[in-house]
């Protein structure tokens, strides 16, 4: 695969003169076989230079990468056995989050994540990976029935954000989203969430809250998608580096801040280059945390899931002098 | 305050002290910002800062919404003195652009400016003698974003109303999560909404109230997760604001299509409620829960 992105122009270069000598085949005389031997070891040596010191941009062009695995590849990589359930069961049913039954490594679990197109058709179908409020309908009904059948739930996070047209603003995309906030911390069943790609605002956040939260390593976890903080706070979306620089947004920052439990590994160059390889670390990740998980009592699961929501934020203390009543 | 306290009576005057928000002319009157209108500051003052030709809400201050709602002289506050803090050191600021402060700055001028010290201002009261505890927003104050500061003054009021058995009111106006808190505004959603569902197992009731303008990560969190939601009239109350709709779709969104008539009209939430009709509305809501919460003194 080509290394295609912006900042991989060196690796690019680099692949190129190892493409053009290997094209040579039988004709390859001794000492640019030498040659080869050696460019092939830079590329290695500098992709993982590259890759282990991505910046906050870098990370987010990585999480949108085209042929980043999405949910339903990994679905297909893990899973023994997978039946999609859909519909909200009131309006419609929703193709930026999936879900539905998994069976992994013999153990039942609801699998539930958004879900992106890669051609210009697909794209539209799942209207860009941001979900409408059915979605979040959808997600909701699915956790509810696995609560309803002790069957543990696993999302996959993979999103910019919401959808905001204006048809979701008829469909209430607000309560849609607060409702699954309102939900995922008291479900009586283990929780685990992934974040594959992006994790960006409510849209991200509303099948996020879970026992666990773990990211692949070029993932990344925002209030908002870089382009829409910089067009908040700066009203110019062509800052977005900047946004996505200062509010630290990648997987090393969140562990660094606390905010998550782990990072999956991804293969050399990112998961784009190696589906498979990141389905392994993506499922030996998942099964040793559900492992852990399953052996809390749900009461004690449901208290340390509500305390560590409960403990997240960084305020001080005033003076005391400072406090006037308010009335007389 | 102590005339009202007198003559309980919905029709309310703020002090005079109070900065209003507005355009003002002068001292003495103030131009409608929706119909144009030149009013007496008087007359605008006297009638809740509503306009009496449009009916346009004027947005008001948490103080003056507390002093609106609640039995004069029944509110203390909590958490008075907590004070933001800057987690990301966030300072970054697009090149040539000399105007905007770092976040420590800007929160400090905020302060100073505004008098207060966050977005949200949180306590106990009562309303005719039934206690509540009460999380009233201010969008003066970086308009009304929520950080962490927001997320936990108002966790920290739901978990009082837990405490005391009482009934819990939010009231929000805000522009969204704030920015430069980055991933710790974002979680703060996830935590109100938890402490939220505990106070729903406790079967205590939450009143959520919608003002001008409720959007962002606080429509998506606490705002629509009222037992009950109501809102002022006309106010914007969205997920996504109507200049990120327009671009997103490249349609024009016309002034006032997204508010909450709007909301109202799609089944979002229970009712419009004129500002004037507000203590009383939750005056009777409360009556009506009375029976099935716990009661217990509040002074």
């Amino acid at each position: 695969m080509a290394y295609d992105l912006e900042f991989e122009k060196p690796l690019a270069e680099l692949e190129k003169k190892i493409h053009s000598l290997q094209r040579k085949g039988d004709r390859l005389k001794p000492e640019e076989f030498t040659q080869l031997q050696l460019l092939e070891s830079e590329l290695l040596k500098r992709t993982e230079e590259i890759y282990s010191n991505l910046n906050a941009w870098q990370t987010v062009q990585v999480a949108r990468h085209k042929n980043r695995p999405y949910t339903l590849d990994y679905i297909k990589l893990i899973c023994d056995d997978f039946f999609e359930l859909h519909g909200d069961r009131t309006f419609g049913d929703d193709h930026a989050i999936v879900g539905g039954l998994a069976t992994i490594d013999g153990q039942t679990l609801m699998l539930i994540g958004h879900q992106k197109g890669r051609d210009m058709k697909e794209m539209q179908y799942r209207n860009l990976g941001m979900p409408h409020p059915e979605g979040y309908r959808k997600a909701q009904r699915l956790m509810r029935h696995a609560a309803k059948f002790h069957i543990p739930v696993v999302t996959l996070v993979d999103a910019s954000g919401a959808s905001p047209a204006l048809v979701d603003e008829e469909r209430g995309q607000a309560e849609a989203i607060a409702s699954c906030l309102y939900l995922m911390p008291r479900l009586r069943i283990p929780t685990i969430s992934i974040v594959i790609g992006e994790g960006g605002s409510g849209g991200a956040l509303a099948i996020s809250v879970a026992d666990r939260i773990l990211m692949l390593e070029h993932s990344y976890y925002t209030i908002a998608a870089p382009e829409a903080a910089a067009d908040i706070l700066w009203r110019d979306r062509a800052q977005a580096p900047l946004a996505a620089e200062g509010q630290r947004i990648r997987a090393r920052d969140m562990l660094e801040l606390g905010i998550i439990d782990g990072l999956i590994a991804e293969p050399l160059g990112g998961a784009h280059r190696n589906h498979r390889l990141a389905a392994e670390s993506l499922k030996q990740a998942l099964l040793q945390h559900l492992e852990e998980l399953k052996r809390i009592p749900l009461d004690e699961l449901l208290e340390q899931r509500y305390q560590k929501y409960r403990n997240i934020g960084h305020f001080e203390s005033a003076p005391a002098q400072e406090t006037s009543p308010i009335q007389a | 305050m102590a005339k009202e306290a007198a003559t309980p009576t919905t029709r309310q005057n703020f002090s005079a002290d109070q900065a209003s928000s507005l355009s003002t002319v002068g001292n003495i009157a103030v131009k409608c910002p929706k119909c144009k209108e030149i009013h007496y500051n008087r007359d605008w003052e006297k009638n809740l800062k509503v306009c009496p030709r449009c009916n346009h809400h004027g947005r008001i201050s948490a103080r003056e919404r507390i002093n609106l709602l609640v039995d004069p002289g029944s509110f203390v506050e909590i958490d008075a003195d907590m004070l933001p803090a800057d987690p990301l050191h966030f300072v970054a600021s697009p090149p040539g652009d000399a105007k905007k402060p770092p976040y420590a700055a800007k929160l400090e001028e905020e302060r100073q400016k505004k008098g207060q010290n966050e977005a949200v201002i949180s306590g106990y009261a009562t309303i005719d003698a039934q206690p509540l505890a009460l999380a009233i927003m201010d969008f003066q104050f970086m308009a009304g974003s929520m950080g962490s500061v927001v997320g936990e003054k108002i966790t920290r009021t739901i978990e009082l109303a837990l405490e005391r058995s009482i009934p819990v009111l939010i009231s929000s106006t805000s522009g969204g999560a704030r920015m430069q808190e980055g991933i710790f505004s974002l979680m703060q959603m996830a935590k109100t909404s938890a402490a939220l569902a505990k106070l729903g197992e406790a079967g205590l009731p939450y009143i959520s109230l919608l003002t001008d303008p409720t959007t962002g990560g606080v429509s998506a969190s606490f705002a629509f997760l009222g037992d009950i939601i109501l809102a002022e009239p006309g106010a914007l109350v969205c997920f996504t604001g109507p200049r990120v709709i327009e671009g997103f779709m490249h349609i024009k969104v016309p002034e006032g299509t997204i508010n909450s008539e709007f909301a109202l009209q799609h089944g979002m939430i229970d009712a419009v409620v004129h500002r004037r009709d507000l203590r009383q509305t939750l005056s009777r809501l409360l009556q009506m829960y009375s029976g099935s919460t716990k009661k217990e003194e509040t002074a």
